[in-house]
């Protein structure tokens, strides 16, 4: 192996690395959404795509293709994105949290088709299918693997400081509090607790990590287009992650996109080897094999790589029977 | 006469086509408790099959049309058995997540298998429509989809009424643990459904692929209306399905003719949010639907 090879392989373990770190912020926003709390949110491209596009917006530098460009620092981007993510996820709750969760899978699954729809047909300020391109990256001025490197250590703080946060909710009050109502949303109101606004809570929350990972997908790729949200590769992706690492678990959450995403990125190298046609099928064969390893999981290892641990939990091998 | 030349019958036709898919979703969710992800992914299959058989055979759709009911059937009580008969006794939401993934599988199936380019089941054909009246303009191919889905809506109403499969599985629908405490045996209902859903849901899947064309997202994109349509009729109500399907069909064609001034009330591209505004509105205002069903 000469040094350009080690450089090359190098290189591709800082994008796994960034990329898994993307995926770990979604992972975990689904984890406090549908780990802690039981809520059925299979929107997650939307509020992803949502994110990205405001990052996308507010740091371009102005463009007749699309709404602004107002080239604004990263920072504010990414606040913003997690701002009006937050914001969308809020009305969005307040229409739809009442429900049960089968009925807020199928809710979830329209509002992230309509973001769809917005989004590829508001060419006046999205630029439709073309995009926006020319996304900042930052630490851009850096050489070479510096900038990769910088962004990635970002990723990866920004990872860090999510687990310590959400550990801490978790230990809290508020934390078991959604476990209960995950268990027993009747219970949880009869001890007094007002099930909707926590609920509400968990789902912006956990939206808000979402928007915050596709602002910093649109600024890693420098570019966002409608393709990027395609439902499949981000939504099935992050629910896959979660359920495989161990749902409830925050440890287990990252893990699980990490570990996922490897799997998702090797095997795309492996079958970009194959002749051409052969490789547009093997594209599709791995979501096969993506799917069949949720359904080994969810029958054989319900509680995921890393199962719940609850505190107090009067079941020990509780994640397992879940 | 645009209106209903433009509007009206393609929302009939479209609403037929989403109230055959309806009812297995409704059915479905009635006697196994679960939201079905991959109701739509049944469609598909049954398409594909049927675009395959006219590639062999060089019949008429509807000709083929009961080899790939029943073949979807059969391919409906495999996941089943596979993928969802694990969970009869969990949580209702890991059955969810299952069927999405399943919904997934079955999708790359297809796509493996004939591909991901959009395909006709006539391509080069252009239909000409028969004219009534001098202005009233139907597609003789709309007027077998309609007539057809009439006739097979009708044979669930008579294997619901009058059978004792349909009785059961009324039964079932209304309470697991009583029908089996009467003696039914509820995994051969649970396949009855299975069947009878995964029919319904190729024959629409059929119309709808012989109504346009063919592509491996239609499954997806089916998906929100169908449940719309379902919970709009009320859980578990088959009747209700219909006319929810009729409804939403209907509501979504409809969306974007001109009611006020000359502009489209509601630009076409956004006719998909439809199904899901009346869905919303729906589950906030009467989730027990049109025609009291079940509320989970």
């Amino acid at each position: 192996m000469d040094s350009s090879q080690a450089y090359g392989y190098f290189l591709y373990f800082v994008s796994l690395m960034t990329m898994g770190g993307i995926y770990a912020i979604m992972s975990l926003g689904l984890n406090i959404q549908w780990g802690f709390t039981g809520l059925f949110n299979v929107g997650i491209a939307g509020f992803f795509a949502i994110g990205a596009y405001v990052a996308a917006l507010l740091t371009t530098a102005e463009s007749a293709y699309h709404l602004g460009g107002f080239g604004l620092p990263v920072a504010v981007g990414l606040i913003a994105a997690m701002a009006v993510t937050g914001v969308i996820s809020w009305l969005v709750g307040l229409l739809c949290i009442r429900l049960r969760s089968d009925y807020l899978a199928i809710a979830t699954i329209g509002i992230g088709e309509i973001f769809r729809l917005i989004l590829k047909n508001e060419i006046w300020a999205t630029n439709g299918a073309r995009g926006i391109s020319k996304i900042p990256l930052p630490f851009e001025t850096l050489a070479e693997p510096w900038n990769k490197i910088c962004f990635m250590l970002l990723v990866l703080g920004i990872v860090t400081l999510l687990y310590f946060m959400i550990e801490r909710a978790r230990l809290a009050p508020w934390g078991r509090l959604m476990t209960a109502i995950r268990e027993n949303e009747h219970s949880a109101r009869a001890a007094g607790k007002n099930v909707e606004r926590f609920r509400i809570e968990a789902f912006i929350f956990g939206s808000v990590l979402m928007g915050l990972a596709g602002g910093l997908t649109a600024h890693y790729m420098k570019f966002i287009g409608p393709g990027a949200t395609e439902p499949l590769t981000t939504t099935f992706l992050v629910w896959v992650m979660l359920i495989a690492g161990g749902s409830g678990n925050n440890r287990g959450a990252i893990l699980g996109a990490f570990l996922m995403w490897a799997i998702w990125s090797f095997s795309e190298v492996l079958t970009g080897r194959l002749p051409p046609e052969l490789a547009i099928k093997a594209a599709y064969f791995r979501i096969f094999l993506i799917g069949l390893l949720l359904q080994v999981v969810l029958q054989r290892y319900a509680g995921g790589i890393l199962p719940e641990r609850r505190l107090a939990s009067v079941i020990p091998d509780h994640g397992t029977s879940k | 006469m645009d209106f209903i030349n433009f509007y009206f019958l393609p929302g009939i036709v479209l609403g037929s086509i989403y109230a055959l898919g309806a009812i297995g979703v409704s059915l479905v969710f009635g006697i196994l408790r679960f939201a079905n992800f991959s109701h739509g992914e049944l469609m598909l299959i049954g398409a594909y099959i049927t675009y395959s058989l006219l590639h062999f055979t060089g019949l008429h759709p509807l000709a083929v049309l009961p080899i790939a009911m029943i073949f979807t059937g059969v391919v409906a009580l495999g996941i089943d058995h596979v993928f969802y008969r694990p969970f009869r006794t969990s949580k209702a939401t890991i059955v969810i997540v299952a069927s999405f993934g399943v919904a997934l599988m079955a999708r790359s199936a297809v796509q493996i298998i004939w591909g991901v380019d959009p395909v006709s089941y006539s391509p080069g054909q252009i239909q000409k429509p028969i004219v009534l009246f001098d202005s009233l303009r139907i597609f003789s191919k709309h007027i077998w989809i309609v007539s057809c889905a009439i006739v097979l809506m009708l044979t669930i109403h008579v294997i619901l009424t009058y059978t004792k499969t349909g009785k059961a599985m009324r039964a079932m629908s209304d309470s697991t643990e009583l029908a089996r405490l009467t003696g039914i045996e509820t995994e051969k209902i649970v396949r009855a459904t299975w069947l009878l859903g995964a029919a319904l849901a190729a024959s629409a899947g059929v119309f709808l692929a012989w109504d346009t064309h063919l592509h491996t997202m239609m499954g997806f994109y089916m998906l929100l209306p169908m449940f719309a349509a379902a919970i709009l009729g009320g859980i578990g109500q088959p009747y209700g399905a219909m006319v929810g399907g009729l409804v939403i069909g209907l509501a979504e064609e409809l969306s974007s003719y001109p009611w006020i001034g000359g502009e489209p009330l509601l630009p076409p591209a956004y006719k998909g949010g439809v199904a899901f505004a009346v869905m919303v509105m729906m589950l906030i205002w009467r989730p027990s639907g049109l025609f009291r069903g079940r509320v989970f």
